[in-house]
């Protein structure tokens, strides 16, 4: 019988499972299991897993290869990009190293151009993303996914049904729907626990392969929290942060430390493997292929142009979970988020009337003091 | 009542006391190796028997234990600003070792912030390294750059931008006209960063070591395209009177 744990060490668990994850693909790898290795949240995972296969995050959010990418990449490039080139090239990512096919999206300018480079040591397939949600975009996106299927049948020797990414559809809709109930809880106030927490579960869920139980066990959280709660525990009145920009795990998680240290918590989490990729896939539509690339399309990343779900999505979240002021991460280098933050400056300070402020980094420690005292300055001016 | 407020900033460190009406007493040393050290002893010699609440800023802010509240020197240069210059709209602060800018709402408080805190090309340190290199020091520059015509300073980095200068210094530029034209250089840099907070006519408090060079506050007036910019003798002490003001407050919410 497994021992019932409380709230602390469930966060640890999910904190920890992307390290958890490597045992994990070992074995899956040995007992025959394809690995598929990803890198947007563009990519439908639901075509992979209705063949059976795992499929793991790419995105690398450390600084520890950073110099060997730096033998082939520019200096003044993504850390992002560059950590994950980092990790395939010296083998050092068990995810990369396991992964049968590694597949990209023509996302970012840096991204795009790395994954030519990456067809060096590893099979990839690159997902041709539109940067347009129109009818024409849809279309297109559509065909992709098609592609990418019959990619994966021939690769594998396999037949992937409609029914098999129907169902797949289905539990997917059930991860998202407990990650918004969980994210959503932030919505009180005073907010139930730190947003560190729920950031690090959220982003670890995405390293969990058993993808059939992982609704179960974000519920479990969910009540857990909305137990605690209710009996009175929660992390007191404190300013509220809105947290958006680039992908912010690993590293980068430095800026949420210093906001949740100098006294605020971060409610909303509008970053990719928070908030922004929250979409519900349509159940109703007969043509899952269309269902598919309609919701992935939606994702307001500020590699589509124009990128007006970020905007709506933002306008909405302040208001919803009541924030006090916004926090833009920019990733040095990640030149469509940072000229984003002239738009989202302009809804955040105008429209909404509420602080905003830019903070650029990379995965390394050295601006951790910077940064402090500037999330330190911000929430003692709300 | 007294209060004290201590800026541990990085090239110096300012401590003053406020009697709820005026600055009482000031005092300013290096802050060296051992900030805290540095810290300590103002804070020692400085107390007096009714000195009832102590304020912490700058980077070394966080070294002071006795200090009854740590404060930003973002939100502390605003209530200085605020003090010495009642009017005050905006505040550019170009110190050691990072620039800032602070809007303030009518009541004086931080109503938005920018720092550059990347590049120490836009700091005092820049002009202080370039007024060691032609062998004076930044105490004399209005002295040094007078009648000079500014030489151009093509460098967006401090390291190349010395390099730029010894190659001026052998082709017998007079050291006035680098200096000015460094001036010029590191005033459009913290322009052009200011008017992402600042437009139009606005009043504008200048602070840090640099604001006391009437040489540098007439070029950076110009390139903000204001009439003047304005300043206080004691505007080094810009952070530290306003930690003494926010710690009086509190002492006052206190009671």
């Amino acid at each position: 019988m497994e021992l019932k744990k409380d709230l602390p060490a469930i966060f640890e668990e999910f904190a920890e499972q992307r390290k958890k994850s490597f045992l994990t693909i070992k074995k899956l790898k040995e007992e025959g299991t394809p690995v598929v290795g990803v890198f947007c949240t563009y990519l439908p995972k639901e075509i992979p897993n209705a063949m059976g296969a795992a499929v793991v995050g790419l995105c690398s959010v450390s600084d520890e290869t950073i110099p060997d990418a730096e033998k082939d990449l520019p200096r003044n490039l993504c850390p992002l990009i560059k950590s994950s080139y980092g990790f395939a090239k010296t083998d050092k990512c068990p995810f990369f190293y396991f992964s049968d096919l590694v597949v990209g999206e023509t996302t970012c300018d840096g991204k795009k151009k790395m994954y030519e480079m990456l067809g060096e040591f590893k099979p990839v397939h690159v997902m041709e993303l539109p940067n347009r949600q129109s009818e024409e975009g849809y279309a297109m996106y559509r065909r992709e996914i098609i592609r990418f299927k019959e990619l994966l049948e021939e690769k594998f020797g396999t037949v992937i049904t409609e029914d098999a990414i129907r169902h797949q559809i289905h539990v997917r809709n059930e991860i998202t729907k407990e990650l918004l109930r969980m994210q959503y809880l932030m919505a009180n106030d005073p907010a139930p626990v730190s947003g560190l927490d729920i950031v690090n579960t959220a982003y670890g869920s995405g390293f969990n392969m058993e993808v059939e139980k992982l609704a179960g066990r974000i519920k479990e959280v969910a009540d857990m929290i909305e137990k605690d709660y209710a009996e009175g525990k929660n992390v007191g009145k404190r300013p509220r942060i809105l947290v958006t920009g680039s992908p912010s795990g690993g590293a980068a998680l430095k800026v949420i430390r210093a906001i949740e240290d100098s006294g605020a918590v971060v409610v909303a989490f509008e970053n990719c493997s928070g908030l922004k990729s929250m979409v519900l896939t349509d159940e109703e539509n007969p043509d899952v292929y269309d269902a598919l690339a309609r919701r992935y399309m939606g994702i307001g990343c500020s590699c589509m142009s124009p990128n007006p779900n970020r905007l709506e999505m933002l306008d909405r979240l302040i208001d919803e979970f009541k924030v006090d002021g916004v926090v833009d991460i920019i990733l040095q280098a990640c030149h469509t988020y940072n000229v984003e933050t002239a738009l989202v400056g302009k809804l955040v300070k105008e429209k909404k009337g509420i602080p905003y402020t830019i903070v650029e980094t990379d995965y390394s420690q050295a601006d951790v003091g910077q940064i402090k005292t500037r999330m330190e300055a911000f929430i003692e001016m709300l | 009542m007294i209060t004290m407020g201590i800026d541990s900033g990085s090239a110096m460190t300012k401590a003053v006391l406020y009697d709820g009406e005026k600055i009482v007493a000031c005092r300013m040393e290096p802050s060296g190796s051992s900030p805290g050290k540095v810290m300590r002893r103002l804070y020692e010699e400085m107390k007096t028997p009714d000195t009832c609440y102590v304020v912490a800023t700058g980077y070394g802010r966080e070294l002071l234990p006795e200090a009854d509240k740590v404060i930003t020197e973002i939100t502390c240069h605003g209530a200085g600003a605020a003090y010495l210059y009642p009017d005050c709209e905006a505040v550019i602060d170009i110190g050691g070792q990072d620039s800032k800018v602070i809007l303030l709402n009518d009541n004086g408080q931080v109503r938005d912030f920018l720092m550059n805190d990347k590049c120490a090309a836009g700091t005092g340190r820049f002009l202080e390294m370039t007024m060691v290199r032609v062998g004076s020091d930044i105490e004399v520059i209005d002295d040094f750059v007078k009648g000079a015509e500014p030489a151009v300073i093509n460098s967006m980095c401090a390291v190349f931008a010395e390099s730029e200068i010894i190659g001026l210094l052998a082709q017998e530029t007079k050291p006035g006209d680098i200096v000015l034209g460094c001036i010029n250089s590191i005033c459009r840099r913290t322009a052009i960063f200011a008017q992402k907070l600042i437009s139009g006519k606005t009043n504008v408090f200048f602070s840090g070591g640099l604001a006391q060079s009437e040489a540098i506050r007439k070029t950076l007036a110009g390139y903000l395209g204001v009439d003047e910019v304005k300043t206080h003798p004691m505007s080094q002490y810009n952070g530290a009177i306003g930690a003494a003001i926010l710690g009086y407050q509190r002492a006052l919410r206190k009671k």
